[in-house]
């Protein structure tokens, strides 16, 4: 169960390999989580991610295989999470995505559904299983690794932005239909963050690295905020971001 | 089956589950034949998450609420939903007190057993159960009517267990004689913490009730400054005019959360000191009415949304007397730490009962209050889970929403005695709750 801080003990980290997903695991099993169960389609990094949670106080983990682009295993790989931890799941971590460099797939229909497919569908279809056992369970969380990105679209990335745009709506519907449920979801929108997916990236402002995400991701489970900014000075720069004219925005977001 | 939304006092962990009210013995008997894991609730003063279970069923004891007669040795049976109020109100108008009474008259006689609650008086009544006579305990292998002579295992190992055994749907307790509705109490200031804790190991023995109000926010010379207050019944001998009037209802209310922060580190230090300075250095035998002494914060309903919406934890611990340095200790991290604490209620426990899992043992005990937010919060705490555990005291389940699990066998060593008693009579384990499940004591 979770404790009054927000605290969870057992947990499901879907997408659980990624670099913030395991920054988020360490920071969760050196505080009250004893038992992790990470999904992902890499069982060589599950297994490092698993030791890892060890390492920082899990007692038990387990793993889950499963490929993304395939939506049609997405309520199956969340049941094989949950009865792998085989007791009330205070917390899930959904953390899926996979940043592509557009100009290679934006021509590509095949490449494009791919894209749509781990950023959005395959996502999408846990959540909805995901809610379902939480709900039935009367209590537990739900944290979607969003990104500032979906606050406004660039150019140089609409496929991903757009996708997670998507989630990030979606999830805010859901967030408000679990009203009085005793499950509460919760976003994340991490600015650009050093880690392997953004390796190569031309550097921008206020990126951080996964530790401090995981550290505010730390504070907003315990606050229990709906949208988790990470800085959390993002929120300001946004607010002002999302009402630029344009042709500014264009301007601004030309080669980023 | 209504589903419902339940959490503790704090206002932390809320989860939803469905609701039962029965109202009898039966009923709660129909209801634990379906086998559906269950939890007994009262009237929700649990600070954390004891009377809840998610996504099971929460059975109300509120319909429970017969009063029995009052017989003339002050012996009475209740339902186990009948809260103290309602005792009180038939009670004192006919000469008889509870004999040992929490902060708070919003809490029911099963409750008060289920979390074998404590008073000022601890240092010489003990707690609530002390003073059960017998008790019906509905549980999953049948019901029983259990006293300290008949089937004392389950009897004692149902008091202080969090509703864990089974659901209590009815006590008979032993009352107090009172000849007025007046306490002569004497009130004093301290400076420091160890002069109030040397005048309280000294003289409370003199007294029927004490209790002292801590301050957890000064340091260096003025840490722990403290007011005392302590006192008996007055005898119709020692009033001008005797009365024996029920309690009235609360004349204020908190309609609203107030907005989280409202209690900050600042705001409380300066409440501190205004409480401090409006309290007499010394004053003796002034008569207080038995609400004013007891229940000071019944007068103001559901003040526990002052906290604002995070709501808030309580941290209430107890050492003995040669671990005494502890509440000194906590209380210096607690102001270096600077996490905003509400005044603290500092009492002496007298010797424990034979519960496996009732909180008291003789020395100390040490509540406070503390509103979540501030992100230090919850490693503090589990400092102080280390300071505790090292002076080998123990906090009290009643009030936790945060221990580790790890903690618990430790502070609660005769912990595989009550686990042996509940593999007796829930065998499934179908009686459990947040509180059980957080802890590990039931599994899943």
């Amino acid at each position: 169960m979770e404790n009054a801080f927000g605290q969870p003990q057992n947990v499901v980290v879907l997408g659980g390999s990624s670099d913030i997903a395991r920054a988020i695991t360490k920071k969760l099993c050196a505080q009250r989580t004893h038992t992790v169960v990470l999904a992902g389609r890499n069982q060589e990094l599950l297994d490092v991610a698993a030791a890892e949670a060890q390492e920082y106080g899990a007692t038990k983990t387990d793993t889950v295989l499963f490929d993304a682009t395939d939506v049609t295993n997405a309520a199956r790989t969340v049941s094989d999470a949950f009865d792998k931890v085989g007791e009330h799941v205070d917390l899930v971590v959904v953390a899926v995505g996979l940043l592509s460099d557009q100009r290679a797939i934006e021509n590509d229909a095949t490449a494009v559904q791919e894209s749509m497919n781990v950023n959005f569908t395959w996502p999408v279809v846990a959540l909805a299983e995901i809610r379902r056992r939480l709900v039935a369970q009367g209590s537990g969380r739900i944290l979607v690794i969003s990104s500032v990105a979906s606050v406004r679209v660039r150019r140089t990335m609409y496929l991903y932005a757009g996708a997670k745009a998507g989630l990030d709506r979606l999830c805010q519907g859901i967030a408000d239909s679990l009203e009085g449920t005793g499950v509460r979801l919760q976003l994340l929108r991490p600015g650009v963050v050093r880690s392997r997916m953004t390796e190569g990236q031309s550097p921008v402002p206020f990126t951080t690295g996964v530790n401090e995400v995981a550290e505010n991701v730390m504070r907003g489970l315990a606050s229990g905020e709906r949208v988790i900014w990470s800085p959390p000075l993002l929120r300001c720069v946004f607010a002002v971001l999302r009402h630029l004219p344009a042709p500014v925005w264009r301007k601004v977001t030309a080669d980023r | 089956m209504t589903r419902a939304t339940f959490f503790g006092w704090g206002h932390t962990s809320a989860s939803v589950a469905s609701l039962a009210n029965p109202d009898s013995e039966q009923a709660v008997r129909e209801q634990l034949a379906t086998t559906s894991p269950m939890i007994a609730r009262g009237l929700g003063r649990s600070y954390g998450d004891a009377a809840q279970l998610s996504g099971g069923l929460v059975l109300s004891n509120l319909g429970l609420r017969d009063v029995g007669d009052i017989d003339d040795k002050g012996v009475v049976t209740l339902g186990a939903g009948v809260s103290v109020d309602d005792l009180l109100r038939v009670s004192i108008p006919q000469g008889w007190f509870i004999p040992v009474t929490p902060g708070t008259r919003q809490v029911t006689i099963g409750g008060a057993i289920a979390a074998d609650v404590h008073g000022k008086n601890h240092h010489r009544d003990g707690s609530f159960a002390n003073h059960v006579r017998e008790m019906n305990v509905a549980t999953p292998t049948g019901t029983f009517r259990v006293s300290p002579s008949n089937d004392p295992d389950l009897f004692w190992g149902t008091v202080g267990a969090m509703g864990l055994t089974g659901v209590i749907t009815s006590a008979t307790i032993q009352l107090l004689r009172i000849e007025t509705d007046q306490i002569l109490v004497d009130t004093q200031r301290f400076a420091h913490l160890d002069q109030v804790m040397a005048a309280m190991a000294e003289r409370d023995h003199l007294y029927h009730y004490s209790v002292a109000w801590v301050d957890c926010m000064t340091r260096g010379a003025h840490m722990g400054r403290a007011i005392l207050t302590r006192g008996n019944h007055a005898a119709a001998s020692d009033l001008e005019e005797v009365n024996l009037t029920a309690p009235r209802n609360a004349r204020l209310g908190v309609p609203f959360d107030a907005p989280s922060g409202l209690l900050n580190p600042l705001s409380v230090r300066v409440f501190n000191e205004l409480w401090y300075r409006s309290a007499p250095k010394d004053r003796e035998r002034e008569p207080q009415g038995l609400s004013a002494f007891f229940h000071p914060l019944d007068g103001v309903r559901d003040w526990n949304r002052l906290y604002g919406k995070r709501g808030f934890v309580q941290y209430q611990f107890c050492v003995a007397d040669a671990a005494s340095d502890t509440i000194g200790n906590v209380i210096n991290h607690l102001s270096s730490s600077r996490v905003a604490s509400f005044l603290a209620v500092l009492k002496r426990f007298g010797p424990g009962n034979a519960s496996p899992l009732s909180f008291p043992i003789p020395g100390w005990t040490l509540a406070l209050d503390l509103p979540v937010g501030a992100p230090s919060l919850p490693g503090v705490l589990d400092d102080l889970d280390e300071m505790v555990l090292n002076a080998q005291g123990r906090i009290y389940l009643a009030k936790d929403a945060r221990l580790a699990p790890e903690h618990l066998r430790t502070m609660y060593p005769r912990l595989d005695e009550f686990l042996a008693l509940k593999s007796r009579v829930d065998p499934a384990n179908q009686m459990t709750s947040d509180l059980a499940r957080r802890l590990q004591i039931v599994g899943k």
